[in-house]
């Protein structure tokens, strides 16, 4: 082993078996590495299995390069020889090959992991974990609201405390940049509706009743809905991985420790910006939606662009719109407050990130369609006892 | 420490100039990194240590000049033989890098199931073997996560072994670790280069561990743009006439108690 490492020489070895007697003698030739590590295993053992040999002896005098998953081999070579009691010996090591042997501890390749490796569970622990986690989940949530709900009473009794510049930013990111994709879904929905809903009533000649399905719709269920599903989409996710990063960068940590509170710094601007930005939205969504099913009334339903209006406002009362911009700030709260709590769950790493932030939007697609369904029943009774009647 | 027997070229780095825009960092700078020795590369904040580092590991283009690694000049290499290229060397990151969704046997075992044709058994025992190097034998079922700074630095060392690679690249080698740590670790590096023959290249400013570690030091600076001193350090520590130079290696501990700060009573 003249140059340990010869960088020009190719990876060519050569392994030669001489028998003598009582003893193997095998003479390595050439470089031994990674490369052909499992090629030459496999030639060693073949001619050293099936023979009781007393004694190997492994020459490692031209051995011109050896690299240390190499060495192991051979030290694992001599460690099943010696438990079928021959007796081995490596022979003719250089100094660079001893060095590299030296660093082999054959302790160490027996010794017991301190931490068993991680293996999936079986179906029932996973439903009970999934079931104890779910619950865990709605603890965390409805205590982080809490924290929410003092930090925001905390701003308005020191609104000098909320950072304004934040909030216009989260104003423009969530609404302003939301506003294209906002407008396009929905007056692509108020076409299709008013197209479908024509087909169904032109057989009884009921044309007329299309702006009316439209807007009220619109204004009542579709508009905050998509709105604010398309929010949690686009801002619920972000505001999840923006602190979700911050936490792993330890900046949440930094933010804590200056005595700021993380809830008050990083969630009450976002959730602000979003109580503001999405009823705003909504009536975008909604007007856009009114105003695509307008384009078919006009094109395919023979209705003039007056009555389409007109109809359309006969439809739409005070009380509705209200509602549903209330409905729309709630949505609103929701989306911000999960993005922000699933963001500081994240722990360590760039795949929890990915995670919560997953489960931001899933949760508030969940939590927004939950609480429509009790807003309906809700405003049910509200309009059959109240003075809206 | 033993001196690399004969001075066999192993990275070549002629004329190199880097430069983001109008910032010119480091201009026609030239050196050889030679076989089985340790290269420390010192020098203030922002003189470019990294930005070298990250050309000579083909992660950035220089503005001008050549990395040659046996003959291929690897700043204009395809991608195959920068792939080829990066098969030979191995680089440890500052905070580490290792893959966090992953446990340190994973994060080891994947240059080793990617480039070789070991079978599982064959890479659980190399993954074994390497981690008893670093001393961190047991905790290969660990995460990244639960590991220390100078753990996830000897785990890092550990992956960027772990195909025995030809040179080896350490970006910022002991900062942020306590002096025990960093001492261990210098063990680490002078265990590797002498049992192994592993050349590094080395970032540090540590001056106690380049004395310990170094065969060679190399000082860029950010005003000269470029190298202004190479050589053993303890050669520059006495000839060196250069005023930054000098300050640099005749930092010194304080000796007697005098220099040492006491509380006024
Ligand atoms: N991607 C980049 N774009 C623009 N400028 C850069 C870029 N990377 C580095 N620089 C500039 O190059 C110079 C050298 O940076 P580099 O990170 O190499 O310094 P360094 O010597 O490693 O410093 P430190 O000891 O602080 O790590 C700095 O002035 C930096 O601003
Ligand atoms: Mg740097």
């Amino acid at each position: 082993m003249t140059t340990p490492r010869n960088i020009d020489g190719q990876d060519g070895y050569q392994v030669s078996f001489q028998k003598e007697n009582e003893s193997l003698l095998i003479s390595l030739k050439g470089e031994f590495g990674l490369k052909n590590l499992t090629a030459f295993t496999r030639e060693i053992r073949q001619a050293v299995s099936g023979h009781a040999i007393p004694t190997l002896t492994i020459d490692f005098s031209q051995v011109k390069y050896l690299d240390s998953a190499a060495a192991l081999a051979f030290v694992q070579m001599e460690q099943e020889a010696a438990s079928r009691k021959t007796n081995c010996h490596l022979a003719n090591l250089s100094e660079e090959a001893r060095g590299i042997f030296s660093v082999i501890h054959p302790d160490v390749l027996t010794r017991r992991p301190f931490k068993p490796e991680h293996t999936g569970e079986g179906v029932v622990q996973q439903i009970g974990q999934a079931s104890l986690s779910i619950g865990r989940d709605f603890v965390n949530f409805i205590t982080f609201i809490g924290d929410l709900l003092s930090a925001l009473a905390y701003t308005v009794t020191h609104p000098a405390t909320l950072r304004g510049k934040d909030v216009l930013f989260y104003v423009q990111r969530a609404g302003v940049d939301g506003l294209p994709i906002v407008i396009l879904i929905g007056a692509l929905m108020g076409l299709i509706m008013a197209f479908m809903s024509y087909l169904q009533f032109k057989q009884f000649g009921a044309n007329i009743y299309v702006p009316t399905l439209v807007s009220f719709a619109m204004i009542k269920e579709l508009g905050p809905i998509m709105t604010a599903i398309l929010v949690a989409g686009r801002s619920g996710s972000a505001f999840a991985a923006e602190i979700g990063t911050m936490q792993v960068n330890e900046e949440v940590d930094a933010l804590e420790t200056m005595g700021f509170d993380p809830v008050r710094f990083l969630a009450v601007p976002k959730v602000l910006a979003a109580v503001i930005v999405v009823p705003i939205l909504t009536v975008y969504a909604d007007v856009s939606g009114i105003l695509g099913g307008l384009i078919i009334g006009v094109t395919t339903l023979d209705l003039t662009f007056k009555t389409y209006i007109s109809q359309s406002i006969k439809t739409i009362q005070v009380f509705d719109v209200v509602t549903s911009l209330i409905k729309a700030a709630v949505f609103a709260g929701l989306i911000s407050a999960i993005g922000c709590q699933r963001g500081f769950q994240v722990r360590a790493g760039a795949q929890d990130v990915g995670k919560f932030t997953t489960s931001a939007v899933v949760a508030a697609i969940f939590l927004i369609v939950l609480t429509d369904s009790i807003f309906a029943v809700m405003l049910y009774y509200v309009k059959r006892y109240s003075v809206f009647a | 420490m033993t001196e690399p027997s004969e001075k066999k070229t192993v990275l070549s780095v002629k004329n190199l100039t880097q430069r983001f825009d109008d910032n010119i960092v480091f201009e026609d700078v030239s050196f050889d990194v030679y076989q089985g020795e340790v290269l420390v590369i010192v020098g203030g904040s922002g003189c470019g240590k990294s930005t070298l580092l990250k050309i000579m590991i083909g992660l950035q283009k220089p503005y001008a000049g050549q990395v040659l690694y046996q003959g291929t000049d690897i700043t204009r290499a395809s991608d195959e033989a920068l792939n080829e290229y990066r098969k030979n060397i191995g680089v440890l990151f500052q905070s580490g890098a290792l893959f966090s969704s992953m446990s340190i046997k994973e994060n080891i075992a994947l240059p080793l199931q990617e480039y070789t044709d070991l079978d599982a058994d064959t890479i659980d025992r190399v993954i074994r073997m390497k981690l008893g190097m670093v001393n961190l034998a047991g905790y290969e079922n660990h995460n990244p996560s639960e590991l220390s700074g100078g753990m996830k630095k000897r785990a890092g060392i550990a992956r960027a072994m772990a195909l025995d690679p030809r040179v080896l690249f350490l970006d910022e080698l002991s900062a942020g670790l306590d002096p025990i740590t960093a001492v261990e670790l210098d063990d680490l590096i002078i265990k590797t280069n002498e049992a192994l023959g592993t050349t590094m290249v080395i970032v540090t400013h540590e001056l106690e561990s380049i004395y310990k570690i170094a065969h060679r030091v190399l000082m860029l600076d950010k005003e000269a743009r470029g190298m202004i001193a190479e050589g053993r350090p303890l050669e520059l520590k006495e000839n060196a006439t250069d005023p930054r130079v000098r300050s640099f290696f005749l930092r010194q501990l304080p000796e007697n108690q005098d220099e040492q700060r006491f509380y006024a009573d």
